[in-house]
């Protein structure tokens, strides 16, 4: 694979990661990631409709007409969103209901446009399929993270199995409640955002605004 | 880059792709061809798919019934389950018989309530379900235990909030009490309506009685937590709180199904024979 190639793939996963950097895609991220199951097959899901997307639109790039590129756009995605919605309820119906409205969601999720907007619109098929799966891999590794750390310690399982036993079944382990509710992701993602950018100060962004004492009234 | 620089005089005939992508006739063009193959993908996929959904629905909605039958086991087959402890009859519900001559096996009963020749138009005071039509026949599911009849578990139906709920209730052999209750398609409120489908709510409901003494129905749903000492605590449910229309909603179509327009004759008879038909 060339240089670039591996570039344009594996920068999105840490250095430029969808949700932790560009802080997209976040509410998916609170929503479905009680359970470990349901957010791999939302991995999958968007992975799948964030590749069709991009490769699509790069496809018809030089025929999208710029007053409608958005519609044109969302029309794709759309349509990819509905097909996984049908295939998962003909083949996963259970993790389709778990899943309920955040498959359908995947629509409005900002890094499949952001991505079809960004790069695909204006870059080759091969490389914006690249940047997808790239974009997909950072945005799944924090669902992952965040529904194993949210699973383990809410419900003390990892995809169904008891990991730590219960102390309402005999065991040791009292489940921390907070971890089911969607504020906990809040929280985890906030922990990682600060530990992606204190092991990568690069990606600490400039602050807009800095007190600063007004001339002749600074203490001295 | 988009072909922008072919000049108009090179195009001939139909080729639209070929104009300037600022070009009306070309933005329509590429916006109806889009729309055609995303409508061929989307009904391509829903087509194809259907039956395999449908399967996955009835098995839900067995699952359901075994599960507020009492009956749900781990790893047990929900088809091999079903077949063996759960047994579906019609029953006319103006009468409250049985009816042999519908296969309970291919009853639609939503087909059935839009049917005008097989359903009734309710009146709005008669209507507190929020149902508008009634199917004149209905499934009912009874489970035998020892030969006897153990469990009788109702569809029911009703508007809550934005969306009429689906559900089943569950009654003991006495015809009265309620063992159980459970939903499985609804659209209520995510995260305070949705609560019916809550295990420990729905479990607020078991031991509770459906009918009084006379034979009424008196189960509802009321505001806020329920005085074990009242009483009327024999009556009633919990409501969920930040969803009273949703809770209402539940005691309505509860009291509908009980009364004398849903399952109140047939259950009559059964109380009448003890339970023994």
């Amino acid at each position: 694979m060339k240089q670039e190639d591996r570039q344009i793939l594996f920068e999105p996963v840490i250095d430029n990661n969808p949700i932790t950097l560009q802080v997209l895609g976040v509410c998916s991220a609170l929503a479905v990631t009680v359970k470990l199951a349901p957010s791999l097959i939302m991995c999958v899901a968007l992975t799948f409709v964030i590749t069709c997307a991009s490769a699509a639109v790069s496809l018809i790039r030089h025929h999208i007409p710029t007053n409608i590129r958005i519609i044109v756009q969302i029309t794709i995605i759309a349509s990819l969103v509905i097909v996984v919605d049908q295939v998962l309820k003909a083949f996963a119906w259970e993790i389709s209901k778990q899943l309920s409205v955040f498959v359908g969601l995947i629509i409005t999720n900002c890094i499949v446009l952001g991505r079809a907007e960004a790069f695909a619109l204006h870059n080759p098929v091969r490389e914006s399929v690249l940047d997808a799966l790239g974009h997909a891999m950072g945005y799944s590794l924090i669902l992952i993270l965040v529904a194993t750390l949210r699973e383990l310690f809410g419900s003390g399982t990892l995809l169904g199995f008891q990991v730590l036993p219960l102390v309402r079944d005999g065991g040791w382990y009292e489940p921390n409640g907070l971890m089911l509710l969607a504020p906990s992701a809040f929280f985890i993602i906030g922990l990682l955002i600060w530990a992606f950018r204190s092991w990568k100060p690069a990606q600490v962004e400039e602050a807009e605004y800095r007190i600063h004492g007004v001339q002749g009234t600074e203490p001295r | 880059m988009p072909p922008d620089n072919i000049p108009q005089a090179d195009i001939r005939g139909w080729n639209y792709l070929a104009l300037s992508n600022d070009d009306p006739r070309k933005i329509i063009a590429v916006a109806l061809i889009l729309c055609l193959v995303c409508a061929v993908l989307v009904s391509a996929a829903a087509v194809l798919l259907k039956p395999l959904q449908d399967r996955n629905q009835a098995l839900a909605i067995k699952r359901q019934i075994i599960s507020v039958a009492g009956l749900a086991a781990p790893g047990a087959d929900t088809e091999q389950l079903f077949r063996e402890r759960i047994s579906m009859h019609i029953v006319e519900l103006d009468s409250g018989a049985y009816v042999d001559g519908i296969d309970p096996q291919r009853f639609d009963a939503r087909a059935a309530a839009r049917d005008p020749a097989n359903s009734r138009q309710l009146s709005r005071d008669t209507d507190i379900a929020g149902i508008k039509r009634r199917a004149r026949h209905a499934p009912v599911y009874l489970v035998q235990e020892n030969g006897r009849l153990a469990t009788i578990i109702l569809p029911v139906h009703g508007y809550g909030l934005w969306s009429t709920m689906y559900g089943f209730l569950a009654l003991a052999a006495d015809a009265r009490t309620i063992t159980g209750i459970t939903f499985y398609e609804h659209a209520e409120t995510p995260g305070l309506g949705d609560a019916i489908v809550d295990p420990d709510w729905q479990a607020g409901f078991r031991d509770k009685l459906a009918f009084d003494d006379e034979g009424m129905p008196r189960i509802t749903v009321i505001k806020g937590r329920v005085n074990p000492g009242s009483m009327e605590a024999r009556y009633q449910v919990d409501g969920i709180s930040g969803a009273t229309l949703t809770s209402n909603g539940v005691a309505r179509l509860l009291r509908f199904w009980l009364g004398n327009l849903g399952f109140g004759p047939y259950l009559e008879q059964l109380r009448a024979t003890g339970g023994t038909s």
